[in-house]
């Protein structure tokens, strides 16, 4: 268990900067996931805590202690990698025993530490298989078996659910929250996937270009971005954006986000739009609707709400409360 | 979907395979075919009558100490070059596995020795090592060493397994650096963070994951100092002094064409065709069954 302190981090590779200065505070057993869009840098930044790419300059701290050059095997932390980076040539067993027999630990704690693991990841079948000889999802949990049975002070995941299928997704999404939980280890969580970041995160980082938009409680940031990125990467669908200048009484220049689900379809509205398609997923249904400017809106409807027809004419309003307004760099300047 | 070309008639296959089936009954089924007769008679001086003896050449061969002793030769020989030039191409190929700037040129370098013929290489290394005139004797000489692998046995031995070596190591990096870059980096990180150092990495991740590269170059390098280090051995020392480094293949040419004994060199021959079978029958056994991760 440790705090993890992240200041004025940068990373270049040569000449191009990839990380633009991060300030990060992660409290003990807290658990953080950075989101943002490939080549954010999100990546980069996990593996310079974990010591796999040198800090260019700031500084990193794991429980207080200054770990810039400090090897990775000697900063106490654990890492899930993307294709889990098993090891091909040992079983289960061995895989998980590795970091341990290096670390010279008895053998009867070992074993029973392996066996306490494979217990709460329900592998204990497989203790004697090769990794080739299992699925995605038993790959994945040897993975996280590797990393619970050092018992480190940092959780690091890279990606660790990418290359499973959309279920299992899910259900080991619920399964690293519920274990991360139960060990109280602080845990540093890196996706591209917004709804992950929403639903793992105490707190979550967004990143855009090399640098944080906004950290916050999930739904904190859903709620309240603070740049229009944050507001048109997180959320699903993500939020509409209007030039300001097509609603009388604001400013043009400006940027108003408003929330697939604030919109209120109706016979009159701020807004008369076309309904170009619409998406029934069910429970909601998505209505793309296009503007006299030619650009699309979205918005969401329940099943109990009535559904327009495609093709028809409608209405489109939200309440003042709801919309949100960015300046011409995209900072968000208040509610309209 | 048949994704084989098929051919409607006969003709046409034979004729295509042709060349190849011509090539190899006059290069090898042929001479093997003689080597094999050969082997059961003791032609005149001559070489105007034969004479049956059976299996007499085999028993004289295996009772002849010199021939007994060129086992043990090519034993001694081949593991050296296969473990000085399969040891050094692993080394450079961590050293460039690493590298970052410069790689191209470094790999490039190093392929270039790949490129020399045996009995070049055996030339320049005994202009180097020349008793006389060589560079290295030279000033191995001013250290006050007295080389002369021409009177010497273990410096002969030496010669002829460095330079035989040297070429080979191209060969072999070039085997070494395309395993050790097909292994995952994540896997490698993976490790260094389960505290595993450089040298244990090597020896628990990267060696075993390397196994399959090993131990093809382990019979491709054991066949090539058997067979191909004849032009190397024939510049450097002709098998001498006192047959220390008459391999077995130097052991058919000399006997055959230098002692004209040709029934004994025909044995022999049968011998060593024997050998190669077993060894590329491992060989291929091996790259059927090569163990994949």
């Amino acid at each position: 268990m440790a705090t993890v302190t992240l200041q004025n981090v940068r990373k270049s590779f040569g000449k191009t900067d990839v990380i633009h200065g991060i300030d990060l505070d992660i409290a003990d057993g807290e658990f953080i996931v950075i989101v943002g869009p490939s080549g954010c840098g999100k990546s980069t930044l996990l593996r310079m805590v974990a010591g796999l790419e040198t800090v260019t300059s700031g500084e990193v701290r794991i429980g207080g202690k200054l770990v810039n050059d400090v090897e990775p095997m000697d900063r106490d932390i654990a890492m899930v990698f993307q294709n889990y980076a098993l090891y091909p040539h040992m079983s289960v067993f061995d895989n998980m025993a590795y970091g341990l027999k290096i670390a010279k630990t008895p053998r009867s704690e070992i074993e029973e530490r392996v066996a306490s693991a494979a217990e709460l990841l329900q592998l204990e079948p497989y203790l004697h298989r090769k990794p080739r000889e299992l699925s995605g999802g038993q790959r994945q949990r040897v993975a996280m078996g590797r990393a619970i049975v050092r018992k480190p002070a940092v959780f690091l995941f890279d990606e660790p659910l990418s290359n499973l299928d959309a279920k299992l997704r899910v259900q080991m999404r619920l399964e690293i929250k519920a274990l991360q939980r139960k060990l109280g280890v602080t845990a540093l969580y890196v996706t591209h996937d917004q709804v992950e970041a929403m639903t793992l995160a105490d707190r979550m980082v967004v990143m855009n270009g090399g640098v944080a938009d906004q950290i916050g409680k999930p739904l904190e940031v859903y709620a309240d971005p603070q740049t229009a990125f944050v507001g048109g990467f997180i959320g699903s669908p993500p939020t509409n954006f209007l030039n300001a200048g097509l609603i009388p009484g604001l400013a043009t220049g400006n940027t108003i986000g408003i929330r697939p689900e604030h919109l209120v379809l109706g016979a009159d509205g701020r807004l008369q739009t076309t309904v170009a398609y619409t998406e029934a997923l069910g429970a909601e249904t998505l209505i793309h609707c296009r503007l006299p400017d030619g650009n699309q809106i979205t918005a969401r409807q329940d099943a109990t709400q009535r559904i327009p027809a495609e093709g028809e004419t409608i209405g489109i309003d939200w309440n003042d409360g709801d919309a949100m307004l960015f300046d011409a760099g995209g900072r968000r300047t208040g509610k309209v | 979907m048949e994704k084989r070309v098929t051919f409607k008639g006969i003709w046409l296959p034979i004729l295509l395979v042709l060349p190849q089936i011509v090539i190899t009954a006059v290069f090898f089924f042929y001479p093997a075919g003689q080597a094999v007769w050969q082997s059961l008679f003791i032609p005149d001086p001559f070489g105007l009558s034969m004479q049956w003896v059976g299996l007499g050449n085999f028993e004289y061969l295996f009772s002849d100490p010199y021939y007994r002793a060129s086992f043990v030769t090519t034993a001694v020989f081949s593991i050296l070059v296969t473990v000085v030039s399969m040891g050094v191409a692993l080394y450079l190929a961590l050293l460039a596995d690493r590298l970052i700037k410069g790689a191209g040129a470094y790999r490039t370098l190093l392929i270039w020795p790949y490129a020399v013929a045996p009995a070049v290489a055996g030339v320049l290394w005994l202009f180097m090592f020349n008793t006389r005139v060589g560079v290295v004797s030279w000033y191995l000489g001013l250290l006050g060493y007295d080389w002369n692998h021409v009177l010497n046995e273990g410096e002969a031995m030496g010669l002829v397994v460095v330079a035989s070596a040297w070429g080979r190591i191209s060969y072999n990096f070039l085997f070494f650096l395309a395993g050790l870059q097909a292994i995952p980096k994540s896997v490698i990180e993976a490790a260094a963070i389960d505290g595993a150092h450089f040298w244990t990495r090597f020896r628990t991740i990267v060696f075993p994951l390397l196994s399959p590269t090993t131990f093809f170059l382990l019979v491709v390098n054991i066949i090539y100092a058997f067979f191909e280090t004849f032009g190397v051995i024939h510049t450097i020392t002709s098998g001498g002094p006192q047959q220390a480094t008459t391999i077995l293949v130097y052991k058919v040419f000399s006997d055959g064409f230098v002692g004209q004994d040709l029934g004994s060199s025909a044995a022999q021959s049968v011998v060593l065709l024997f050998l190669v079978s077993i060894l590329t029958v491992v060989q291929f056994k091996f790259i059927e069954r090569r163990v994949h991760y």
